[in-house]
């Protein structure tokens, strides 16, 4: 069942400053001819380097097994640096996993993962790597300023480098006046905020977020996907998970996950070309059910 | 990017420092917390008194609940904080950052450890003034003994919580962890007295050496080579203790 184009309107007019590469994939939502279904063939070719500056993680043979269950299940893939990469699937396909593996604290059953050019996990890549979980994960009993200094002091800054790097990041997430107040007292979408703002806290160089935006307002996901095309045009590779569709036009690249494995590696704009869907949701679709057992209803 | 560099080997005192602020500032924000951490063992040694009103037998027991009021309190309160700590997802948040296993404990360990030398020091103080509890020798040594004892508590509750995968897990580690340790550690009836079963499961539990150290020190004028050796014994189990509780601490989990 296709549900013909929805007439959702991404990433226009950001009102938090620059948003240049993400207004490029909005060009390429348009229908596009059919094609024979790629998808036919399972995964899709790799996404093209198409980025002078490289790949910035990559994995071969990565499996992650979990009580019996290959939770990732022999998985290929690189990161492009200075992009936005994003990790779309359903709740439940392994994203989280994935991402576990990428900031080292997954039990990792098989497969190399490299990251920023070392072996995922490496005590050298502690402060180089900056991960948002689902959950806030801050100390809800401390004030803004109490957790970022912490948490700051951890990754290695110290005095005058700690309080610049805290007020810069208070600025650029826009949680400016709360540092005083307890963070257990802020809203849902403060607290997302306060959640990111310790993974952007040590300037990482690649940023792992597990689904940063989801159930938040409109207008404050779309300032967020702002913040992350800025911050990817500054030079740091992003890696952002979301189980809602309509997040995946906003991605430079894309990562089509299911049950473990990836369904498509490659920008919107390809992925588009190839099923010939007329929306990421379709596509998805597409390429997650065979065509014999598409339909139903 | 990230101009600096931390260490990632060896030990940061910084970070262990860091840490402990970190949990003494969660504390002050949860002053409730904290009024009945520091009062709950005073207000259970006034209670004794008046329980217990021969002044002998209260000259020989005051010590050794003094060992156990604040090992219970700080096995609790440590076991918390660290179950929330898994829970809230920021040990898997600390675990992904350059911050040592050790550096967490020991950070833990010294918040903890503040927080019990205020406690027994109230407690004893009350206990050696208004109570009009007497000790052969000085008041000193039953103090480091006490602050010992109640950090031997916290390190078996950072422990414990490693079992523990809910909140209420946690709790109930209380009851099953420190109650029968109270009943066979010499305090309801005398380790001498025990049949050998008991007196075996007594030997091999660290709250009888907590009230033993607090028995030698209390009745004899000077320090002995017996207290030392109880001393021994709870500064080991609570080496053991963190040991274990770092070996369960894992920076990667399935």
């Amino acid at each position: 069942m296709r549900v013909p184009g929805v007439t959702r309107q991404r990433g226009e007019g950001s009102l938090a400053g620059p948003c240049r590469s993400a207004r490029s994939n909005l060009a390429a939502r348009k229908p596009l001819p059919p094609r024979p279904p790629a998808w036919l063939n399972g995964r899709m070719g790799s996404a093209e380097p198409g980025d002078r500056a490289g790949t910035v993680v990559s994995g071969r043979g990565l499996v992650v097994r979990r009580g019996g269950h290959r939770v990732l299940d022999d998985l290929a893939f690189d990161l492009a640096a200075g992009k936005v990469t994003g990790l779309l699937g359903p709740s439940g396909c392994g994203k989280t996993t994935l991402m576990r593996v990428l900031v080292g604290v997954q039990t990792v059953t098989a497969g190399q993962v490299t990251v920023l050019g070392l072996p995922a996990g490496h005590p050298r890549l502690r402060a180089r790597v900056g991960y948002a979980t689902q959950a806030p994960a801050v100390y809800q009993d401390l004030t803004l300023d109490e957790n970022l200094r912490y948490f700051g002091t951890v990754l290695g800054l110290r005095g005058r480098r700690l309080a610049e790097a805290i007020a810069a990041t208070v600025a650029r997430l826009d949680l400016g006046g709360l540092d005083r107040r307890l963070v257990g007292t802020f809203s849902g979408g403060q607290l997302a905020r306060v959640g990111l703002a310790v993974a952007l806290l040590g300037s990482p160089d690649l940023l792992v977020l597990d689904e940063p935006t989801v159930g938040l307002d409109p207008v404050l996901r779309r300032d967020l996907w702002a913040l992350f095309h800025g911050l990817a045009a500054d030079g740091t590779s992003l890696l952002v998970s979301s189980h809602v569709m309509d997040e995946a036009a906003r991605c430079d690249n894309l990562l089509f996950m299911r049950e473990g494995r990836f369904l498509a590696e490659a920008p919107p704009a390809e992925i588009l070309r190839r099923t010939g869907a007329p929306d990421l949701e379709s596509a998805f679709l597409a390429l997650a059910v065979p065509a014999g057992q598409a339909v139903r209803q | 990017m990230n101009g600096e560099t931390p260490a990632t080997q060896g030990f940061s005192p910084v970070l262990a420092g860091a840490t402990a602020r970190r949990v003494l500032t969660q504390l002050r924000h949860d002053p409730r917390t904290i009024a009945m951490l520091v009062a709950v063992p005073t207000v259970m040694m006034i209670l004794l008194r008046y329980v217990v009103s021969d002044s002998l037998l209260l000259n020989r027991i005051a010590p050794e609940y003094i060992g156990v009021f604040p090992f219970v309190s700080m096995f609790i309160v440590a076991a918390i904080t660290t179950q929330r700590e898994r829970s809230s997802g920021t040990l898997e948040r600390l675990m992904a950052m350059p911050l040592g296993k050790l550096e967490l404990l020991a950070g833990y360990g010294i918040a903890f450890g503040l927080m019990a030398c205020v406690q027994v020091t109230l407690a004893l103080v009350i206990s050696l003034t208004w109570l009009g509890v007497t000790v052969a020798g000085s008041a000193v040594p039953l103090a480091v003994v006490a602050v010992l004892d109640a950090i031997l508590g916290m390190a078996c509750g950072l422990f414990a919580s490693a079992f523990a995968r809910t909140e209420f897990q946690a709790v109930q580690f209380m009851p099953a962890f420190v109650l029968p340790q109270a009943l066979l550690c010499g305090l309801v009836v005398s380790r001498d007295h025990m049949t050998a079963v008991l007196r075996w499961l007594s030997d091999i539990l660290p709250l009888s050496y907590a009230v033993d150290a607090m028995q030698r020190i209390t009745t004899a004028a000077s320090w002995t080579s017996a207290a030392s050796a109880d001393v021994a014994i709870i500064v080991s189990f609570t080496v053991a203790a963190l040991v274990g509780g770092a070996l369960t601490l894992r920076r990667r989990t399935p």
